[in-house]
């Protein structure tokens, strides 16, 4: 139940309707300010069927597969297709279309609907996918996203990430939200809405949850927030600060950083709040833990060398290894969801960019120009880094390809944005 | 304080006034009340005891954290920058601030420490909470009670200025004192 109410928010469940904060006014709007190089030609043809739900579920594939930066979409106006005849393959390549997708959505019976779909490849002039999806009405949104979904790991190889959610926090006068809105920015709901900062938010890794850190208390204190019942607890609050939690990939344990013996140090609790132990020990800083994927290694920021840089420690025990050696300040690690890369924030002549590093190489690349870069996060395919800076004077959202070429911005009317965290593929 | 002696002493005195009028079968000499065994200072009889209000001029009563006359109302250390050294010109303030804990056992002090809006929130928490640390310490040097004081962090959370320019930076490298009522 719990899954399902998650899965399906656009459907305004009454059963969801009391966990969050009723429906925050201000809308995330994304807009991509940089392609990638080699756009893959796709045309996505008007579904048939019911005119509206129809037009409604074209328009969010489209929007969908235009934002990921790797597609350049064919026209297709005046074409009327559908699933079931075989269509002008001839044609759709010189219109210029790699592949086509056509598709239908008719009503059932019960008053549901079913959505069919055909991807082809023009080429080899063949269908390479299709599907027939039952929804209700309220799920056009998300019906659509499990075809963007289907249609861009049918011709990229990777799991597209149409259907995740992103949580952040809004602030706008004097007042502070944590949002979570579909990756696209659409139905953004208010988990806390508050006073007080709240900062540091963590997806725990089935996506139920959220740790985060709110000052309500007047000092900082880490709360795990369930999202289908809108209940939090106080995972910890020790006398002194409380902060930044980061879930062990088994869900059961947080990292957090507590200052209750002194300095910000590394401590490791149950969930529920229980069993706190320290796992680092240095005289200077210990902040930003992260589990590695695979739960062998906790990267962090230390400052124990005299500048903060980050380190990582493995979990079963051991010495920290120092992981960043280039310029005097590397700061808030995430590693990719394979593992294999960690991206960053370094300073530079006092500017702050979003940095990549290929951990086998160690080799770095600079991914951004702006100069307030903070908090990246990627997406769960690992393709794109989704992180906080300022345009303007403003704090807005961004988002860059790890090969530094797709760009997006993220922005709130009349609002700063910030601290985002992207939220795991569903299970 | 002198004014609450006095009172104690008039107390004890009128008391033991009605105690010896009682228990005599001689009628009492109200003129000469004044001057029973307790009475040591002669003045404590005849002054007038205001009642609530007397204790704005108790420099360590309650009252005195509101006042902006007295010291203790101030409440905020400064550091420079990179540093986590309480300056000598703050070491007398907190001594007030030490003396008015010990003073008042069931106060506790909260110290938020605060950083500027540059670079990680994550590491300006730890930043913050090394200041609001500082002053703990000097609080806990000057005979300020473990169990009375908490420090914690607002890192660059609730900036006291928006501009990004030296002056405003200057401003939020500061550890606040605030006492119970105000937390």
């Amino acid at each position: 139940m719990k899954t399902h109410c998650f899965r399906w928010l656009a459907g305004g469940l009454l059963g969801c309707a009391a966990l969050f904060v009723p429906l925050a006014q201000a809308q995330l709007s994304i807009e991509i300010t940089g392609a990638g190089t080699q756009r893959l030609p796709v045309a996505i043809a008007d579904f048939g069927g019911e005119r509206g739900f129809a037009q409604a579920l074209t328009s969010v594939v489209r929007s969908d597969l235009e934002r990921s930066g790797l597609f350049q979409l064919v026209d297709t106006t005046g074409k009327v297709l559908d699933e079931n005849t075989a269509p002008n393959y001839a044609e759709w390549k010189s219109r210029g279309a790699d592949a086509l997708a056509v598709g239908s959505l008719a009503a059932l019976p019960d008053g549901n609907y079913e959505t069919r779909y055909r991807l082809h490849d023009t080429q080899k002039q063949v269908a390479i996918a299709g599907q027939a999806l039952a929804h209700s009405s309220g799920q056009i949104r998300t019906t659509a996203h499990r075809i963007a979904d289907s249609i861009y790991e049918k011709l990229t190889g990777e799991r597209g990430i149409f259907s995740t959610r992103i949580a952040y926090v809004v602030k706008s006068a004097g007042r502070y939200e944590l949002q979570i809105a579909d990756a696209d920015g659409n139905a953004p709901q208010a988990a806390l809405a508050s006073r007080e900062p709240i900062i540091s938010p963590a997806w725990s890794p089935d996506g139920g949850k959220l740790a985060y850190v709110s000052f309500e208390a007047k000092k900082p204190v880490v709360y795990v927030h369930d999202l289908a019942t809108g209940r939090r607890h106080i995972a910890a609050n020790f006398k002194g600060s409380n902060s930044a939690p980061a879930w062990s990939p088994d869900g059961k344990k947080l990292a957090v950083v507590l200052t209750k013996d002194g300095s910000s140090q590394l401590y490791l609790l149950n969930v529920d709040g229980s069993g706190v132990m320290r796992i680092a020990s240095s005289s200077g800083i210990d902040t930003e833990p992260q589990f590695s994927p695979d739960g062998e290694f906790i990267y962090f920021t230390s400052d124990r060398g005299g500048s903060p840089q980050i380190y990582r420690q493995p979990v079963a025990g051991g010495a920290a290894q120092r992981i960043t050696f280039e310029g005097n300040y590397s700061v808030t690690p995430r590693l990719s969801p394979d593992g294999k890369r960690m991206t960053f924030v370094t300073r530079d002549s006092g500017r702050f960019h979003v940095t990549v590093m290929d951990l086998a190489s160690r080799q770095t690349q600079v991914l951004t120009d702006t100069a307030k870069d903070e908090s990246p996060s990627f997406a769960p395919n690992g393709r794109m880094i989704l992180f906080a800076t300022e345009v303007g004077g403003r704090g807005v959202l961004a988002a860059v390809s790890t090969d530094g070429r797709v760009k997006q911005r993220l922005t709130v009317q009349a609002a700063d944005v910030r601290e985002p965290a992207w939220g795991p593929f569903s299970k | 304080m002198n004014t609450r002696l006095a009172l104690s002493f008039s107390l004890v005195t009128l008391v033991t006034l009605f105690s010896l009028a009682g228990c005599g079968s001689q009628p009492a000499a109200p003129e000469q009340a004044g001057a029973g065994v307790e009475d040591r200072n002669p003045r404590a009889v005849s002054t007038t005891v205001p009642v609530s209000g007397s204790t704005s001029t108790d420099p360590y009563g309650l009252a005195a954290l509101k006042d902006p006359k007295n010291p203790l109302s101030k409440r905020s250390i400064y550091f420079d920058y990179d540093s986590y050294v309480v300056k000598d010109e703050y070491k007398s303030l907190l001594d007030q601030h030490a003396k008015f804990l010990a003073k008042n056992s069931q106060m506790k002090m909260l110290i938020q420490g605060n950083a500027d809006e540059r670079g990680s929130r994550e590491y300006n928490l730890a930043l913050g909470q090394k200041r609001a640390e500082a002053v703990k310490k000097a609080l806990l040097l000057m005979g300020g009670q473990e169990a009375q004081l908490e420090s914690v962090s607002l890192g660059e959370e609730k900036p006291a200025c928006m501009e990004q320019t030296e002056a405003c930076w200057a401003q939020c490298r500061r550890g606040d004192m605030l006492y119970s009522g105000e937390f």
